[in-house]
C-alpha cells in the first residue's frame, strides 16, 4: 500500500506537465491547426523560466516569463500556418528544431547552475487531511494545483461558452464558422498562442519545480508524448488528464523499477512504447464511437472568393 | 509575381532575424560563425573529405524520405531506421558470418541493415494503414525506441571486454571495414551506392508506374481513391524503401567509419532530422539532393568546428537548420499553396 501510494504521488508532478501542454494542444488542434512544434516550445519555456529565474530569483518572474516566450514562439507557427498557409507539419518541426537549438544556446551558461529559488510543495490545508488521496492531490506544489484549475477552466470554456463553441466550429469546418461571421484567423492565432502559452508553462515546470535544473534537451520527446495525449484524450481536457497521469505513472515506474536491476535504456523505451499502444487503443475508441478528429485539421482555410 | 516577390523578401527578413538572434544571445558575430562553417568544411581538402563523408547519410537519408514526402507520408524516423541499419551490420559482422568472405560479409551487412531499416519503418506503415495511426508521431517514438535500443546493447549484451569499459562493441574485423579513399574518412562504396541509388529512384519516381502511383497518392488522395489505386499498399512500400535507405547509411556509418557500435549519438549526430530538410530544399529531387546534401555535410562539419573554434554549443546547427526549414518554407508558400487550392477545387 506504501508503495502504492508513493507512486500515485510521485505521479501527479510526473504528469503535470504533460498535461499543461496538452491542454494547450487540444485547443490548438479544435481550432484545426496542427502543432508540431510542442518539443521545441516546451524546451525555451524551461530554459526561459530557468534563466529568469537564475538572473532575477523570483521564480513566479520566470514562470510568467516562460509563458510568454511560449506564446510568442508559437506565433511563428500561427504565422506560418494560418497567415501563410504553409504546411503545418513542416512549420512544426521547424519549430522544434529552432527551439533545441535556441534553447542550447542560452542555456549554455545555465548548466550545472543551481536555482536560487525553486517552487516548494505547498499543502493545501483541510484538503490534505481527506484520507489517502487528500495526500497524494494536495500535498504538492502550487503549480499543480494551478494545472488543476487550469484542467477545469479549458474543460468548461471549450463545451459550456461562446469562445469554446467558435473555436470548436472553427476547427470542423471553418467556411460555415466564416459565414456565421466568425473571424476564423483571429481565433486560429488565440488558440495557437493559447497552445504556445501553456507549453511553456510545461517547460517551465521541468525546469523550476521538477527536476529543478537546467539540462540541455531536458523535454527528452516530451512534446511528442503531449501530441500523443492529445489524440488519446480525443480533444477533450478531463480526458488529457487521465492520459497525462497515466504517462506520468510510466514515468515515475521507470525510475521505480530501476533498483530491480532491468537496464536502464530498456526502462527509457516504456514510454514511447506505451504511447504506441496508448494510441492504438485511441484509434480504435474513435473508430468504435466515430467520432475524428478536427475536421480541417492541418488543413488550411481559404475564403472562397465570392464571384 | 508580387506573391512571390514578397515571399522572398519575407524569408529574408527570417534569416537577418535568426542571424541576429543567435548574434544576442552567443555574443559571436554571425558573419564571423558563416565564415568558420565555410573554411572548416570547404576549405581545405581535409574539409571537403570531412564534409563528403557526411554527406552519405544524408543522401541515403534524404532519399528515402523524399520518396515517402513525395506519397505525402510524413516519416520523420529516418534517424531511428538508420540507427537499426547499423545495428543489423554489426550483427551480421560480430554474431551471424564473422568469417565470411569479404565481399559476402559487406553485401550481407548492407542487405541485412537495409531489412533491419525497412521493418523499423514498416512499424509505423502498419499502425497507419491498420489503426490509421499518425506516422509522425509513431515514427519519431521509433527514433527514441532505436536510440535506446543502441545504448542498451553498447552498455549490455554488445558491450565489449576488450576496450576498456567504453560502451564499444567489439571491433569489426578487418574484412568487414569498407575501404576508404587514401587517408580520408570517404568510404566510397557507400558513396557509389547513394549515386547510384539517387539516379535510380529518379528513374523509378519520373517514369515508372509506381513513381506515377507514388505522385498520384501524394498530390491528391481523393484522385488517387477514384482511381482505385491501392493506398494502403503503396504507403507500405513507400514507408519500407524509405527505411531500408536510412538502414544503408547506417550500415555505411559502422562499418565505414566507426568499425564498430557505439553510442546512438556517436553514431549519428542527428543525419536523421536534418536529411528532413534535405529532402525539402532538395524539393523532393534525387539528383537535387545529392547537391543539397554535400551543402549539408558541409553544415555539420562546420557545425563541429565552431564548437571547438569560437566555444558555441553543438546545438548552434539545429538552430540553423530550423532557420533554414522556416526560410524554405516562407519561400515556397506561394507555389504550395496554388497545389491546395487545385485540391479543394477538385474535392
Amino acid at each position: 500500500m506504501n508503495a502504492v501510494f508513493e507512486i500515485l504521488k510521485a505521479t501527479i508532478p510526473a504528469g503535470t506537465p504533460l498535461l499543461l501542454g496538452a491542454l494547450g494542444e487540444i485547443y490548438v488542434e479544435r481550432s484545426g491547426i496542427l502543432n508540431l512544434g510542442v518539443e521545441g516550445i516546451m524546451i525555451m519555456g524551461a530554459v526561459s523560466a530557468f534563466g529568469v529565474t537564475a538572473i532575477t530569483g523570483n521564480v513566479w518572474l520566470g514562470i510568467l516569463i516562460s509563458a510568454i516566450v511560449g506564446g510568442g514562439i508559437a506565433l511563428i507557427h500561427a504565422f506560418n500556418s494560418i497567415t501563410l498557409k504553409a504546411n503545418q507539419t513542416l512549420s512544426g518541426l521547424a519549430l522544434t528544431m529552432l527551439g533545441l537549438g535556441l534553447s542550447g544556446l542560452i542555456g549554455k551558461r545555465y548548466i550545472g547552475m543551481p536555482l536560487p529559488n525553486k517552487i516548494h510543495n505547498l499543502p493545501v490545508l483541510g484538503l490534505k487531511d481527506i484520507p489517502f488521496i487528500g495526500q497524494i492531490l494536495f500535498d504538492q506544489d502550487p503549480l499543480v494545483y494551478i494545472s488543476y484549475i487550469l484542467a477545469f477552466v479549458f474543460w468548461f470554456f471549450l463545451f459550456y461558452t461562446r469562445f469554446g463553441l467558435e473555436l470548436r466550429s472553427v476547427g470542423e469546418s471553418p467556411d460555415v464558422a466564416d459565414s456565421a461571421g466568425i473571424d476564423v484567423s483571429r481565433i486560429q492565432y488565440l488558440a495557437v498562442f493559447i497552445g504556445g502559452v501553456m507549453a511553456g508553462l510545461g517547460g517551465a515546470y521541468l525546469s523550476v519545480a521538477y527536476a529543478p535544473a537546467w539540462i540541455e534537451g531536458m523535454t527528452a520527446g516530451m512534446g511528442w508524448i503531449v501530441l500523443a495525449i492529445t489524440i488519446f484524450s480525443l480533444w477533450k481536457p478531463e480526458r488529457a488528464v487521465i492520459g497525462s497521469y497515466l504517462f506520468g505513472g510510466v514515468r515515475v515506474l521507470q525510475y521505480k523499477l530501476q533498483p530491480f536491476g532491468i537496464s536502464p535504456n530498456i526502462l527509457n523505451m516504456l514510454p514511447f512504447i506505451f504511447t504506441i499502444l496508448v494510441l492504438m487503443l485511441a484509434s480504435k475508441e474513435i473508430s468504435r464511437k466515430k467520432i475524428s478528429a478536427p475536421s480541417s485539421l492541418g488543413i488550411p482555410y481559404f475564403r472562397e472568393k465570392i464571384t | 509575381m508580387a506573391e512571390k516577390y514578397k515571399n522572398t523578401l519575407l524569408s529574408i527578413l527570417v534569416i537577418i532575424l535568426g542571424l541576429l538572434a543567435m548574434y544576442l544571445i552567443s555574443g559571436v558575430r554571425p558573419d564571423i560563425i558563416l565564415r568558420s562553417i565555410v573554411i572548416s568544411a570547404f576549405g581545405s581538402v581535409y574539409g571537403i573529405s570531412e564534409t563528403l563523408t557526411k554527406s552519405i547519410p544524408l543522401i541515403l537519408c534524404g532519399l528515402g524520405l523524399s520518396l515517402s514526402f513525395r506519397a505525402s507520408v510524413w516519416n520523420i524516423g529516418a534517424e531511428g531506421q538508420l540507427l537499426m541499419g547499423a545495428v543489423g551490420a554489426t550483427w551480421v559482422t560480430l554474431y551471424l558470418i564473422p568469417n565470411a568472405p569479404r565481399l559476402i560479409l559487406i553485401l550481407t551487412m548492407f542487405i541485412v541493415g537495409a531489412i533491419l531499416g525497412g521493418i523499423w519503418a514498416l512499424i509505423p506503415a502498419i499502425l497507419k494503414v491498420k489503426f490509421n495511426l499518425n506516422e509522425i508521431i509513431v515514427s519519431l517514438m521509433m527514433n527514441y525506441i532505436a536510440i535506446e535500443f543502441v545504448n542498451y546493447l553498447v552498455y549490455g549484451p554488445w558491450k565489449s571486454p576488450y576496450e576498456w569499459g567504453f560502451p564499444y562493441s567489439t571491433k569489426f574485423p578487418p574484412s568487414a571495414q569498407l575501404p576508404r579513399i587514401f587517408d580520408t574518412r570517404v568510404h566510397y562504396p557507400t558513396l557509389i551506392l547513394s549515386i547510384v541509388l539517387a539516379v535510380i529512384l529518379y528513374i523509378i519516381l519520373n517514369k515508372s508506374k509506381l513513381g506515377y502511383e507514388i505522385r498520384v497518392v501524394g498530390d491528391n488522395i481523393e484522385a488517387a481513391r477514384y482511381a482505385g489505386l491501392d493506398i494502403p499498399k503503396i504507403v507500405l512500400i513507400v514507408l519500407l524503401l524509405s527505411g531500408g535507405l536510412a538502414g544503408l547509411a547506417g550500415v555505411g556509418e559502422v562499418a565505414g567509419i566507426h568499425h564498430r557500435l557505439r553510442v546512438a549519438s556517436g553514431i549519428s549526430p542527428g543525419y536523421g532530422y536534418t536529411a528532413v530538410i534535405v529532402a525539402w530544399l532538395g524539393r523532393l529531387n534525387p539528383i537535387l539532393i545529392l547537391l543539397v546534401s554535400f551543402l549539408f555535410g558541409g553544415l555539420l562539419v562546420g557545425g563541429d568546428a565552431i564548437q571547438v573554434s569560437l566555444g558555441l554549443p553543438g546545438a548552434t546547427i539545429n538552430f540553423i537548420n530550423g532557420l533554414i526549414l522556416i526560410f524554405i518554407l516562407v519561400q515556397g508558400t506561394s507555389k504550395m499553396r496554388i497545389s491546395y487550392v487545385r485540391k479543394r477545387r477538385s474535392e
